[in-house]
């Protein structure tokens, strides 16, 4: 007896596995055959074999809440998104281009400032960015890289475009999510993995330890690599220990590090102090040393700036590489691949209007209705307004914002995220989505990650997918179609 | 291995050690008052003396009565050293340290506490005491186990085998330490039946029952079961043999100077004591016990200055 019932299953948007008519596309026709096969049994059976797995594994993200600090289970759909091997090759080219052409950017903005000569780039925004680390002007990190470790979020609307939403690049999360997804997946699904055609995705740690020990200062010596993580009360804290775990690294907090009279970097060890090399922290960059930033910070190191800058350590990513990670930012970047690179971005950017310029602030303001209003360095899915959704009384909240302070804000038209297909408790539901693949830059090579974390808004018709705002996450299958 | 490191799976194993040694303490206590009905003042409210906290135990409970120590001992999220809170640390502990360990050791510390947790909403019912005592049991030497059969003869295990060394000679002490209160004959010749019972339960709560009989080939008798208890070699609960695993431990390490110097002085003294002297006198007794107990104080200062807190102290021994 089957259970799934597909002639009730409607999206109102591109659907990621299922075409218009009801029937899969052929990228998803093995998934959906053998989903037809199990009855309502075996699907609460294989969300059991999900749940158990995920408690066992301890995987858990923190949220925030006003009874403190919780420890959640990591919600997951076991229903995999797809995206065919062919489209997700053009993906990868695509944010490979934009990465190079960011870290180009930042490592100009603390150099030369070509870009803002050349007026390609308002010297305004630059000015008034708060992510610009004037302690990081004329430093320049290992072969130029910034932004070492990038997740980019990706998006398709109605008519099947994949857009760049944004792009991380100070400290992005999630890419362990995505590991375990995958560990999760192949125990509930395991009959699908033997076809061969869904790719690996578990490189990642192997490549991000490559990366970060291509930064060494001390090359050819084997590299001391460590992951700064604030404490396990952080959100990602998860993630940070898995990273370090999955590299075989250690995993240092603040008061684990001290920095010499040598301006070296040491971590305090049963055996006495160890000379450290390359740090990724996960840590912000006003937190990381208390003598350069923040000095109430308790997560820092004292002269870590120092050893960073004389070249005594690698910092992953670098202080400062955020100025690139800023929603108004965003809005130039297909200008920014087009100065440096002088090609045209091979994903498009979502059509964006920049409230600091004049006739776009008037229509943002004229559509707020219509409109999701961005604040430049909030991330998280915080401080946002999703037009459509708001009450005449935000809305009207947000234009006194935005005119006081148009330079913060930028606005995008809603897109109807696609779809796909998600178990609720009223059986199988169109779901949007949107993807967070992870780029990796050496400065020799760059590598992107097989597909990425696919993040879904449980909740019917909701387009915020964050988990600490209700949502879940998938395991994300690219799938070989033998098609270029 | 970071310092930090080293301290979260020392307590990690401190506490894993602690939660088995209370399980198994309550489930030998719980059989002994099963053959002795109507006796309560040998039996539960015993246990909360051993713990030391009974200041704690009367601030909540009005009765020192079955219910009472069990919940107290088994669930109390209030009380530290339940066996929920122990677990709870434990895991808390391991949590900060997961990357240096192999996977199913952390799946197995987060499943046990969520087991246990799982009974705060119900509590333990009388007949299931049993199952959940052994289930405690049986999960903390699952992760001794794992231990044992996965993680590297390196710094971490090192570290676990301290920590649990440690706690476990401190968890002897205690149980040797009240229960002889009150159950050393003041006359040697002055045993009955009821109390050699008692004092097997001691030898049973440390698992010592069979190993006692081969060693001693007599009946079970208050003065050798303290000084098996104290001073047996090769008995793994032993005292000495917690000691003496220390300072092998120790040697292994760089910098073990003070904590070996305190562990060895310890186990040095214990083995030269005169047990049948100890033996006969309860006073003497808790007098050494005492003596004891300090020196696993000094111990755990010394493994805190040289390992932990001690590399605060800007004095730049490079490592390797």
């Amino acid at each position: 007896m089957t259970s799934i019932d597909w002639s009730h299953y409607r999206s109102t948007s591109y659907d990621e596995l299922m075409a218009k008519g009801g029937v899969p596309h052929r990228h998803a026709a093995d998934l959906v055959q053998h989903l037809d096969a199990l009855s309502d049994e075996d699907i609460a059976e294989l969300k059991t074999t999900a749940d158990v797995a995920i408690q066992v594994m301890g995987i858990t993200f923190t949220v925030y809440s006003d009874a403190g600090m919780i420890d959640r289970a990591w919600p997951f759909d076991i229903i995999p998104r797809i995206i065919p091997a062919n489209e997700w090759r053009r993906a990868e080219a695509g944010l490979a281009q934009r990465v190079r052409a960011l870290n180009l950017f930042i490592d100009d903005l603390y150099h030369e400032q070509r870009i803002v000569k050349d007026g390609v780039f308002p010297a305004e925004l630059l000015s008034e960015s708060v992510n610009f680390r004037p302690q990081c002007v004329g430093i320049s990190p290992p072969k130029g890289i910034w932004a070492h470790i990038c997740g980019s979020d990706l998006v398709r609307d109605k008519d099947g475009t994949l857009y760049v939403l944004e792009d991380n690049l100070r400290i992005p999360s999630g890419v362990s999510y995505m590991l375990e997804n995958r560990n999760v997946s192949k125990r509930v699904l395991p009959e699908l993995f033997e076809t061969g055609r869904i790719l690996p995705v578990d490189d990642y740690p192997a490549q991000l330890y490559d990366m970060l020990a291509s930064m060494s200062p001390r090359q050819g010596v084997e590299p001391r690599i460590v992951v700064m993580t604030p404490g396990i009360y952080n959100s990602a804290y998860f993630e940070h220990a898995f990273l370090a775990q999955q590299m075989g690294v250690e995993l240092v907090e603040g008061s684990d590090l001290i920095v010499g009279t040598d301006d070296q970097v040491y971590m305090r060890t049963i055996d006495g102090l160890a000379q450290v090399d390359v740090i990724y922290r996960r840590v912000d960059d006003l937190f990381i040393d208390p003598e350069a930033f923040n000095p109430d910070s308790m997560l820092g190191v004292s002269g870590l700036m120092r050893a960073w800058r004389n070249g005594r350590v690698a910092l992953c990513n670098a202080p400062g590489a955020g100025v690139a990670d800023d929603k108004v930012v965003y809005a130039f970047v297909p200008k920014i691949i087009r100065y440096y690179l002088g090609e045209d971005a091979l994903i498009p950017n979502v059509p964006s209007y920049l409230c600091m310029v004049e006739k776009e602030r008037e229509y943002v303001l004229a559509n707020l209705d219509k409109l999701v209003v961005k604040p430049a360095n909030e991330s998280g899915g915080y401080g946002m307004l999703v037009g459509p959704h708001a009450t005449p009384a935000q809305r009207k909240e947000f234009a006194e914002l935005i005119r006081a302070n148009p330079r913060n804000y930028m606005a995008q038209p809603t897109l109807t995220l696609s779809t796909t297909p998600t178990l609720s408790e009223e059986g199988l539901g169109a779901r949007h989505v949107d993807l967070r693949p992870f780029i990796l830059s050496s400065g020799d090579s760059t590598y992107v990650t097989t597909g990425g974390l696919t993040r879904v808004a449980l909740v019917k018709g909701s387009l915020v997918v964050n988990s600490s705002q209700g949502g879940g996450s998938k395991d994300t299958w690219i799938v070989e179609t033998g098609e270029d | 291995m970071l310092s930090r490191v080293a301290e979260n799976l020392y307590w990690m194993s401190r506490y894993l050690e602690r939660a088995e040694d209370t399980a198994r303490l309550l489930r030998v206590t719980r059989h002994l008052m099963l053959d002795y009905p109507g006796t309560p003042t040998l039996g539960w409210s015993s246990l909360v003396t051993i713990t030391g906290a009974e200041a704690q135990f009367e601030e909540s409970y009005p009765h020192q009565d079955e219910a009472s120590v069990l919940a107290f001992l088994c669930l109390d999220r209030n009380y530290g050293g339940s066996i929920l809170s122990s677990l709870g640390a434990a895991r808390e502990n391991m949590r900060t340290t997961r990357e240096v360990m192999p996977r199913e050791i952390w799946e197995e510390i987060n499943q046990l506490y969520l087991t246990v947790s799982n009974y705060l909403a119900s509590g333990i019912a009388q007949r299931r005491l049993d199952d959940f005592l052994r289930m405690v049991i049986r999960g903390c030497q699952t992760i001794v186990g794992l231990i044992e059969g996965s993680l590297s003869h390196g710094p971490a295990r090192r570290f676990c085998d301290i920590g649990r060394s440690l706690e476990r000679a401190d968890m002897t002490t205690r149980i040797l330490d009240v229960r002889s209160a009150n159950l050393l004959p003041r006359t040697p010749e002055d045993l009955t039946p009821f109390e050699n019972l008692q004092w097997m339960s001691v030898l049973k709560s440390l698992s010592a029952h069979q190993m006692y009989r081969q060693r001693t080939r007599s009946r079970v008798r208050g003065p050798e079961v303290a000084r098996f208890v104290l001073q047996d070699q090769d008995f793994p609960r032993s005292i000495y043999r917690c000691l003496d695993d220390l300072c092998r431990i120790f040697q292994k390490l760089s910098r073990h100077g003070q904590a070996l110097s305190g562990a060895a002085t310890l186990r040095d003294a214990l083995h030269s004591a005169d047990g049948n002297q100890l033996a006969s006198s309860p006073d003497e007794l808790n007098g050494f016990i005492d003596r004891l107990q300090i020196g696993f104080g000094e111990i755990h200062q010394a493994i805190a200055a040289t390992w932990f807190a001690g590399v605060d102290s800007p004095a730049p021994v490079l490592a390797q």
